[in-house]
């Protein structure tokens, strides 16, 4: 059980804390600018993932359309960008426009010159477009399989819509940020690129405490209850649907977050943020993670794309068999995911199969066990 | 007995179908604040679709539900529950990632709106209420065991003390002592006996000796319907109820 809840002691927290930050601040010197976008792009991609975890691994709500949320906070993000950098374009609006003939700015498009208003828009929007998908489903006590199926096709319905909006978003070429301007300076430029690494792996580390804040107390614990067994929760005198619906709407203001933090850090937001393979992809960082762990999630992000990334240089083409085989030795061998194994009684049963560990006593020792921790806590 | 007025809970002319099969066919019945009331019946009486119907699960095709004079009729789980009706489980049902003091403060919390509990810390009576129902169960040793760790009696045990910590008015118990060893039904018995009088209880359960220990009116369901009500001496001398129920006993 040494594993279990695993406890570090303040100084090694404390110590691991400044390492991190250390990393944090010196990775712009240390690591080539290729290689820091790439890592502040699959950080930013950790942010979705613990929303996934969120509703996921906590609630047992398996969406395969966060891709839709991720792809709104994005183009919000562009939005911003490319309207307050028209100025030298006919109209005063974004180049694209006059591609198709469109001579007025289309009405949504006004808000997004006050940065105040779009900075809110990043996580709003997506959240409120989550929160009301959301309630409609859970209403209907739609769950399980369905409620997967029906977030793919939400994901459908909207990748096909942005893809055909020439004319209000630049459809399928979506909306380039890397040529617009920010703080007077191009967002593509090395200085702009090394603050949005800066600020996301800042906001990583925020979403990581909120999300921690959420799932701590009772509320947490009744994500899990609805996770378990959600009529006896509502027998309880809880509704659920409620519950379900703010933590999907806040896996949603994080998936807005993220994809704009990834838009900007790409240079593009387009369609192609909402195809069903990425938002499937998601779930897998997660699952290979660990479920339910949090921190799982973020590893898993960062670690399966910078994967991803490597093997693509050194093997092209390979990579879709490789992550497959990774989700499937993951859900056979490791259900829980890697930090879920790690946490558990993975490293005993492995140590002990190596005969490297004693076998603890069974199950009278962990009755006891079990006792004396109850009577410590009194 | 005065059913009009005195009762805390009135079916009346109840009946639901499924698909054609009359699960509950023009039951009615009612229950007195303070009561204790056990209710058999065959497999397939109708036992479990009552505790539905009463508690929100399934709508009923004909009739209506009074609890303290307001229809239930219409209302969803978690409002039937806050009025006050609260329910045990078959198989015992805790959430079994979570640990005993969980699933109490579960139960304990009000109110229960998503707001409060991620805003507010517990508050310190409702931690005596659950220091004080771990007592009841005997399970204050195992305050922060998994409740999925416990044996299959501790965890009949834990959800009784769930019910509790609601404070419900009315209590719903479905065959709390399955599988339990005889010193536990015993006990179990005992329980429930002390709660009534300022709780109104419901058993429904199959083990004869377990009900007459209940000591209470008895109430037998058949075919959806309540085929004789009394109390145990009375039921068990009835002949309806020894041919659908009881059996004859062998010469």
């Amino acid at each position: 059980m040494e594993f279990k809840n695993l406890k570090l002691s303040k100084k090694t927290t404390f110590v691991i804390w400044v390492l991190i930050i250390a990393f944090i601040i010196a990775a712009p010197s240390i690591l080539p600018v290729f290689r820091l976008n790439l890592l502040g792009r699959y950080l930013s991609l950790a942010i979705v993932a613990l929303g996934v975890d969120l509703i996921w691994g906590f609630t047992g709500l398996l969406s395969l359309g966060q891709g839709i949320f991720f792809a709104l906070g994005g183009y919000c993000a562009a939005m911003y960008l490319q309207i307050t950098s028209s100025s030298e374009f006919p109209n005063n609006i974004p180049e694209f426009f006059g591609l198709y003939g469109v001579d007025n700015l289309p009405f949504f498009w006004e808000p997004f010159r006050n940065p105040i208003f779009s900075l809110f828009a990043i996580w709003v929007i997506p959240a409120l477009v989550a929160g009301i998908l959301g309630f409609l489903v859970f209403r209907n006590r739609i769950k399980g399989v369905y409620f997967s199926i029906l977030t793919q096709a939400a994901l459908l319905v909207f990748f096909n819509f942005f893809n055909g909006q020439q004319k209000l978003i630049n459809g399928t070429n979506g909306l380039k940020t890397d040529v617009t301007q920010l703080f007077g300076q191009m967002v593509g430029s090395e200085s702009i690129q090394r603050m949005f690494f800066w600020f996301t792996a800042l906001l990583v580390i925020a979403a990581w405490f909120f999300s921690k804040w959420v799932v701590k107390g009772r509320f947490g614990n009744i994500l899990i209850g609805i996770r378990d067994d959600e009529p006896r929760v509502r027998f309880t005198g809880y509704n659920p649907v409620l519950f379900k619906t703010i933590i999907f709407s806040i896996a949603g203001g994080l998936a807005g977050i993220s994809g704009a933090l990834y838009t900007v850090q790409s240079g593009i937001v387009s369609p192609q943020f909402m195809t069903v393979p990425f938002s499937i992809e998601m779930v897998i960082w997660v699952a290979v993670g660990g479920r339910g762990t949090l921190l799982g999630a973020i590893l898993g992000a960062v670690l399966i794309n910078y994967a991803k990334s490597l093997v693509s240089e050194a093997l092209p083409a390979s990579w879709m068999f490789i992550q497959g085989g990774i989700f499937i030795l993951v859900v056979t061998a490791l259900p829980e995911g890697v930090l879920g194994w790690v946490q558990g009684e993975g490293p005993r049963n492995l140590l002990q199969k190596l005969g490297l560990k004693r076998k603890i006593e069974t199950y009278p020792s962990l009755e006891i066990k079990n006792e004396t921790e109850g009577l410590k806590n009194e | 007995m005065n059913k009009k007025t005195n009762s805390l809970l009135r079916l009346e002319n109840i009946s639901v179908s499924f698909e054609g099969f009359l699960a509950l066919n023009d039951l009615n019945l009612s229950l007195k604040k303070g009561e204790l009331r056990a209710v058999i019946g065959p497999n397939g009486a109708g036992k479990t679709t009552f505790l539905d119907v009463i508690t929100g699960k399934v709508k009923p095709t004909k009739g209506d539900v009074f609890f303290k004079g307001k229809s239930l009729i219409g209302r969803k789980e978690h409002k039937i529950a806050r009025l006050g009706v609260g329910r045990k489980f078959q198989s015992p049902r805790v959430f079994e990632n979570l640990t005993v003091k969980e699933n109490l403060e579960i139960s304990v919390s009000t109110p229960k709106s998503p707001l409060n509990l991620i805003n507010k810390k517990i508050k310190n009576d409702q931690l005596d209420e659950i220091e004080h129902l771990m007592k009841v169960i005997n399970l204050s040793k195992k305050i922060n065991s998994k409740a999925g760790a416990l044996s299959h009696g501790q965890k009949q045990w834990l959800e009784i003390a769930m019910l509790l910590g609601q404070k419900p008015d009315l209590m719903l118990v479905d065959e709390p002592v399955a599988g339990l060893t005889d010193e536990e039904t015993d006990l179990t018995a005992d329980l429930l006996k002390s709660l009534s009088g300022d709780n109104t209880v419901v058993v429904i359960d199959h083990d004869m000796e377990f009900i007459r220990r209940l000591d209470s009116n008895v109430s037998v369901l058949n075919q959806g319907t309540v085929l004789c009500e009394g109390t145990m001496d009375t039921i068990q001398n009835d002949k309806r109820v020894i041919d659908v129920y009881l059996g004859r006993p062998e010469k």
